[in-house]
């Protein structure tokens, strides 16, 4: 095996490193879509967060305008609030705007739906650290069981 | 009074086995491959990793067809066979890329290591080498030693991005998964730091223990053939036992908490 061979052969190998290294950080991490650029941050407050987790998706009619950044609890009304960084590029919503916590299909994930509002005269845009007003919680399935048994119970 | 001598002979025996491996060790990484001798580097890069390729790969993709066929069997039932992607890419890069990959190497190249440098013992070529003035640790014990720590997590990666490959064949070649699916909600749930780079850390982790159990093995062995057949041996057993251990250790302090 003379020297030449040796090390031709272990380019070949780092060659294939950088190959499967782009594979997954191109095809399975979706490395591009991570590092998205500039961002700005709404928060929205819900009673009920359900499955919602850091880094799920926020959606405007099934496309992605940004992630959820970071979930805490508020400390005088104990009601969770959501931060959502949103990308830069779709910046002008109306503060009519809505959000609410969808599941994708039946077991999938959840994710923050969000539905912009209609902007007329002296409705401003939304800025960076605003607050949405009008939120939806999860759907919890024990409750709307319990609401469905209750419904029932008051009927008869 | 016996026994309590045994005891304490063996206490001192490990502990003063612990120290020479430690010496070892930091001899080797005060060793850092300099260009004047990167070339012995290289050839042991090519003899521990490149040679090691055709096993990770086959593995690999053999490891991530099972996978698939076993992931589908059971997801197919909740009609959640989009999440095969996930499924098979997060356990590959989180566990069975390196994992799979170090015991192999352990077994591959961990093994070859320990005979090859006993036998440069028994037949006192370390010695020749000192006596030339040669430090066996620079000139033998860090390239092996460094090619180790290069090769490893690169062949992890190799494997796992193979395994993901295999996956897809037998997923969507095979058994119909949708294909967009597949890589979509794969790379929605894989997240490049906390999944990929902590692969790569646990890699390397891996690396240090495998390369430096089978190169000390190999240093410390008794220099007749019955000596290093056992040494190989322990290198395979200790190796294997250390990888496993501390994988649990790794994914606890990595994945553990949320």
């Amino acid at each position: 095996m003379n020297k030449y061979k040796t090390e031709l052969l272990v380019g070949v190998f780092v060659v294939m490193t950088v190959g499967a290294v782009l594979l997954l950080a191109l095809n399975v991490a979706n490395k591009s879509m991570t590092s998205d650029g500039d961002t700005y941050t709404l928060y929205a407050k819900f009673d009920n967060i359900g499955g919602l987790k850091e880094r799920s998706a926020v959606k405007v009619g099934g496309v992605t305008i940004g992630r959820v950044a970071s979930i805490s609890l508020d400390k005088e009304d104990y009601t969770p609030v959501v931060k959502l960084s949103i990308n830069q590029q779709y910046g002008e919503f109306p503060e009519t705007s809505s959000v609410s916590i969808l599941t994708s299909g039946l077991l999938g994930e959840q994710y923050v739906g969000f539905q912009p509002g209609f902007s007329f005269d002296g409705v401003a845009n939304l800025e960076d650290g605003d607050y949405l007003q009008d939120t939806k919680s999860a759907l919890v399935l024990e409750d709307l069981i319990g609401q469905f048994l209750f419904n029932r119970g008051s009927e008869e | 009074m016996k026994f309590l001598q045994s005891v304490g002979a063996n206490t001192l025996a490990k502990v003063s086995a612990a120290g020479r491996a430690a010496l070892m060790l930091f001899g080797a990484l005060a060793a850092v491959p300099k260009a004047k001798n990167i070339r012995l580097t290289i050839r042991q890069v090519y003899v521990v990793g490149v040679q090691s390729l055709l096993i990770i790969i086959v593995s690999g993709l053999f490891i991530g067809m099972v996978m698939a066929l076993q992931g589908y069997t059971i997801l197919v039932d909740y009609g959640a066979e989009g999440s095969l992607g996930p499924m098979v890419a997060l356990s590959l890069l989180r566990e069975l890329g390196p994992v799979v990959t170090a015991l192999l190497f352990a077994g591959r190249a961990g093994s070859a290591l320990t005979a090859e440098i006993g036998l440069m013992k028994a037949t006192e070529q370390l010695s020749s080498l000192e006596m030339m003035a040669v430090d066996p640790l620079r000139r033998v014990v860090a390239p092996r030693f460094w090619a180790g720590m290069i090769s490893m997590p690169m062949l992890a990666l190799i494997f796992s991005a193979v395994g993901i490959l295999g996956g897809h064949l037998v997923g969507v070649d095979w058994l119909g998964v949708d294909a967009g699916s597949y890589w979509s909600i794969m790379q929605s749930t894989v997240d490049w730091d906390k999944d990929v780079v902590n692969g790569i850390i646990k890699s390397l982790v891996f690396a240090l223990v495998v390369t430096w159990i089978a190169i000390f093995k190999g240093y410390d062995s008794i220099p007749t053939s019955e000596g290093i057949s056992k040494a190989t041996t322990e290198t395979v057993v200790f190796s294997s036992l250390a990888v496993l251990g501390l994988d649990f250790v790794l994914t606890a302090l990595m994945f553990g908490i949320e």
